[in-house]
């Protein structure tokens, strides 16, 4: 017989106390503000953004440090409080040549018009420690030339003028919206890429990666990767136009991959796409080699049975909230469950050890 | 842009001010006396979603939201405002939505002189330094001597 039980408050509010103790951590280093982890932790509040699908960097890094730096966590608040939203509208489709790129390079072609710009990144960094960063030290300026003022163009725009890459098709007027009805399979392409830009980080990189070990191996080549600010417009019912309502720094990979052609398409280029919010490189690059995957059966593409093809596998498994919170909860109390397998093996134990004397 | 469209300067300066620093709005409109208005619509925080396209030319997908506040007023001639801005700064979107119906009266040189053109200049400062930064950081590809003759 099960009897409710209750309990556990007195522990559960010395157990925040704690918590907020410990989160602070030791009382004599200073504490650390939201705008701090705003700017100097910004990848990290990029990832919030991204993954809690909320661009809002303020609350990115409070999100940040309410959860002591545990970025799921911190998403999960971002996620809660977007529920709380009322939805003002949705954006025109952002133009992403309008972008002023801060980073702009193309593995494909080394004279792209617009150039091969660096931007602030890692790479050619040497990874090792940089002691000097322990101590305060002075920021080197960063160097200026004239800056470029014309938009910089897609460097797909050169490929499809010779009619090599596969054309995009046109989609619905109003895309599919997993936060607004459940996930149906098979999903629209507008819904795998909803599910991937907002998808775990870790997950989408394994299953990218995954394609390049040669499951369901596609040949990916980064055309271009291009990281920099695209303003947001929405129409404006009570205006009767539409004006720019922000302005969001998003990172955008366009792959071009190789294409032997197949029943349905010519021998061409075709290409994934990945759009990310904040400056999360690796990320989007993951997100194109997922999204060129999933079209195998658009494209006429043999199933080879590989993960990264697999729509089911892949779009339920990506929510990194959806996951945990699953996952989690093993956790909690279960002492109901529990008491039934209990005696569900106690009984078959019972059984066995009769049996087992009749047969002696 | 389009110079038939008789919206467009409101359109730029309601773009304007959406993005503009809320910091330095507020110190811009710190010098000046708020004329006489009702307040239409209460400062409201909202979610916008943000959409994209598929391989930047396609079909439109749901990128993720981002947080805007809204508000609108109506001074006390009737000229009604409305201001939109990123985040979620209550007070800077009020103070969007006044700027927006001021600019429709007869104090809009003065607005326009003593907000709108020192915010503008601000922003553009801002945006051609990171511009400078990114252009030092262009690669000048030069070809070694080769060595076939």
């Amino acid at each position: 017989m099960y009897v409710a039980v209750k309990g556990g408050e007195r522990a559960i509010d010395n157990a925040h106390a704690w918590l907020a103790e410990e989160r602070r951590g030791d009382s004599a280093v200073a504490e650390l503000s939201v705008p701090q982890i705003r700017e100097q932790l910004a990848l990290a509040v990029n990832r919030v953004m991204a993954e809690g699908s909320l661009y809002d960097p303020d609350l990115a890094a409070l999100a940040i440090k309410q959860s002591r730096g545990d970025l799921i966590e911190a998403i999960f608040l971002i996620r809660a409080y977007r529920t709380t939203l009322p939805r003002l509208g949705a954006s025109l489709p952002v133009e992403t040549e309008q972008m002023s790129c801060d980073r702009r390079v193309s593995a494909t072609f080394k004279d792209a018009p617009g150039g091969q710009i660096l931007g602030p990144t890692f790479d050619y960094t040497h990874r090792l420690l940089d002691f000097k960063l322990a101590a305060d030290g002075e920021v080197p300026q960063a160097a200026q030339t004239t800056g470029r003022e014309e938009q910089t163009p897609h460097i797909m725009s050169f490929l499809d003028r010779e009619d090599l890459i596969q054309v995009e098709g046109e989609g619905a007027d109003v895309p599919d919206d997993l936060t607004r009805a459940p996930m149906e399979l098979p999903a629209s392409r507008a819904l795998r890429l909803q599910a991937l830009t907002r998808g775990d980080e870790g997950f989408i990189l394994g299953m990218a990666y995954s394609t390049q070990r040669g499951h369901a191996r596609n040949h990916a080549f980064v055309a271009e990767l291009r990281i920099g600010a695209v303003p947001v417009e929405m129409d404006i019912p009570e205006l009767g136009f539409a004006i720019e309502i922000g302005e969001v720094t998003l990172t955008e990979c366009e792959t071009v991959n190789q294409f032997k052609g197949s029943k349905t398409e010519p021998p061409q280029f075709t290409r994934g796409y990945g759009l990310v919010f904040g400056m999360t490189e690796r990320k989007a690059i993951s997100m194109a080699l997922v999204d060129r995957a999933l079209r195998w059966a658009e494209l006429g593409e043999d199933n080879v049975g590989a993960p990264a093809q697999d729509e089911e596998f892949v779009l339920y498994h990506c929510d990194n909230i959806q996951a945990t919170g699953f996952l989690e909860h093993i956790k909690l109390p279960h002492y109901v469950d529990f008491q039934s397998e209990l005696e569900l093996i106690r009984k078959l134990r019972r059984e066995a050890t009769a049996l087992q004397q009749v047969a002696e | 842009m389009d110079g038939s469209d008789p919206n467009a300067a409101r359109k730029a300066w309601m773009s304007m001010l959406a993005k503009s620093p809320a910091t330095l709005l507020a110190q811009l409109w710190g010098a000046f006396v708020p004329p006489q208005h009702s307040v239409l619509r209460a400062p409201e925080i909202g979610g916008v979603m943000v959409r994209g396209r598929a391989g930047a030319v396609g079909a439109a997908f749901n990128l993720g939201e981002m947080t805007v506040t809204r508000a609108s007023i109506k001074l006390s001639d009737g000229t009604v405002g409305h201001g939109y801005v990123q985040g979620r700064d209550k007070a800077q979107a009020l103070t969007a939505a006044l700027i927006d119906a001021m600019m429709q009266t007869d104090v809009a040189p003065r607005v326009q002189a003593e907000i709108l053109t020192p915010l503008g200049n601000a922003m553009d400062q801002m945006k051609s330094t990171r511009a400078a930064k990114a252009a030092a950081t262009k690669v000048d590809f030069f070809t070694m001597v080769r060595g076939e003759d």
